[in-house]
């Protein structure tokens, strides 16, 4: 953790490691959605619908780890003052609302022929929603807060309050069983079959590593606008 | 501590007082009956109705005038230093933070539920609904004068900090909105206890996130 602590070291991991991440994702996502809309066969009372889960799983998992990951590396911020938490956090919250906006969309989407409605105030789709809005309040609030210069410490605070909401997600649908199912998969046993099942941990590892890409990517597109401002600055003092 | 209570006897003579840096109590009431008035022109007169979507529109209401003063809370202080001159006496971001947020909940929570009895007048509700409606707005207040504080100090000296309080503090009010509207059923209990919880994590955690984001505005 602490060796990254240098932009120029951690750029010089960085740099290859993004079109490694990026391409396998993308390998792993094609390999996933090409079998899961043409191998597996279909549910046998969903019947097509099912192959949505390809996309709504990976993307509610990656809402979800990118707030944890936000919260982090808020947390590190505040804490170690390590240089590149405050870079992190910024480069995960455009893609993690991203992908909670495609888990709030697809899960429309199927909702609609399985349970017959577009949307319900449920307690899994409610949290969801309001992850979203966290998102896109935690990105006003860094965007406004860098205007102040530099990294400001504000947006790691909200960073860390709204984590109160995953918790939230997780167990909602213990808490409430409304409409959204419960726990389908855990670590040792599944009640989806097999054959169903196995594109989605492709699914799974593709599109976290393209998330992944995407985060290294924004963040050193944030370097590198840091560095450009300096060097105006400096040009300007000149 | 005796600096502690004079924080509190200052804002507090704002809020009663009008004027000042407080910004007033009087205006967040008249906002939250405009609301109310407002709601039955929104969706018809009829009595039916606005007895049961009333009191969750008071909640919305209520929720609406915690949002109002979030950007005089805290700003006039720390535009005129008064937050600096704290903190170089050696008093605690958190203490001041706490000492204001009992001061802005003096000055929002007992108003706001005294307002919720012509308000409940309005919109048709009944005597138990207004009697779980005041019990909620009892225990529900404090979170939502909470959250406005813990909002406006991390909005603090932020361009367009007005819609920005509204994009951080809303999201974070579901919670009590849900458990509020729910306590007004007959079976509201449960949801009741939920929402003294809600609150109480609130009134809890807003002095040391609002301390800390002082701290940064600082900086």
């Amino acid at each position: 953790m602490h060796i990254l602590a240098n932009p120029a070291r951690f750029l010089s991991l960085a740099r290859p490691a993004t079109p490694w991440l990026g391409w396998a994702g993308a390998l792993l996502v094609a390999v996933a959605v090409v079998s899961g809309l043409l191998v597996t066969p279909q549910d046998y009372l969903q019947g097509q619908s099912v192959r949505i889960m390809y996309v709504h799983v990976p993307a509610a998992w990656l809402g979800m780890a990118g707030w944890s990951g936000l919260a982090v590396a808020s947390l590190m911020q505040l804490v170690w003052r390590h240089p590149l938490a405050a870079v992190a956090a910024r480069a995960i919250a455009v893609p993690g609302a991203l992908f909670t906006a495609i888990c709030l969309a697809t899960g429309s989407i199927w909702g609609r022929p399985t349970w017959g409605t577009w949307w319900g105030w449920d307690g899994r789709l409610t949290s969801m929603l309001v992850l979203l809005f966290l998102y896109i309040a935690y990105i006003a609030l860094a965007g406004a807060s860098s205007e102040r210069g530099g990294s400001s410490r504000v947006a790691a605070i909200f960073g860390l309050v709204g984590a109160v909401n995953l918790p939230v997600i997780h167990y909602s649908v213990l808490w409430w069983r409304t409409l959204h199912q419960g726990q389908s998969i855990t670590l040792t046993k599944s009640t989806i079959d097999s054959s169903i099942l196995w594109p989605l941990p492709v699914a799974l590892l593709g599109f976290t590593l393209l998330f992944a890409a995407i985060v290294l990517m924004r963040m050193r597109a944030l370097l590198a606008q840091a560095k450009v401002e300096a060097r105006l600055k400096r040009m300007a003092h000149d | 501590m005796r600096l502690l209570g004079q924080i509190l006897w200052r804002d507090l003579r704002h809020a009663y007082a009008g004027g000042g840096s407080g910004g007033g109590a009087l205006l967040p009431l008249i906002f939250f009956l405009l609301v109310a008035t407002l709601f039955p022109f929104a969706i018809g007169p009829d009595a039916a109705l606005l007895a049961k979507a009333g009191g969750g529109a008071l909640w919305m209401a209520a929720l609406l005038a915690a949002l109002l003063p979030v950007d005089r809370l805290i700003a006039p202080d720390a535009g005129a230093g008064v937050l600096d001159q704290l903190a170089v006496r050696g008093i605690a971001e958190e203490a001041v933070a706490g000492a204001k947020l009992l001061a802005h909940w003096l000055g929002f929570g007992p108003p706001l539920m005294l307002a919720a009895i012509p308000a409940a007048g309005l919109l048709k509700l009944d005597g138990a609904t207004l009697l779980r409606l005041e019990a909620g707005l009892a225990l529900g207040t404090p979170g939502l004068a909470a959250l406005a504080l813990g909002t406006s100090a991390l909005t603090l000296g932020l361009r367009g900090a007005g819609a920005l309080a509204g994009l951080v503090m809303l999201p974070l009010a579901v919670p009590i909105l849900i458990f509020g509207a729910g306590a007004l059923g007959d079976q509201g209990a449960g949801a009741l206890k939920l929402l003294a919880a809600a609150s109480l994590l609130l009134v809890a955690g807003a002095p040391f996130a609002a301390g800390a984001a002082l701290r940064a505005a600082r900086e």
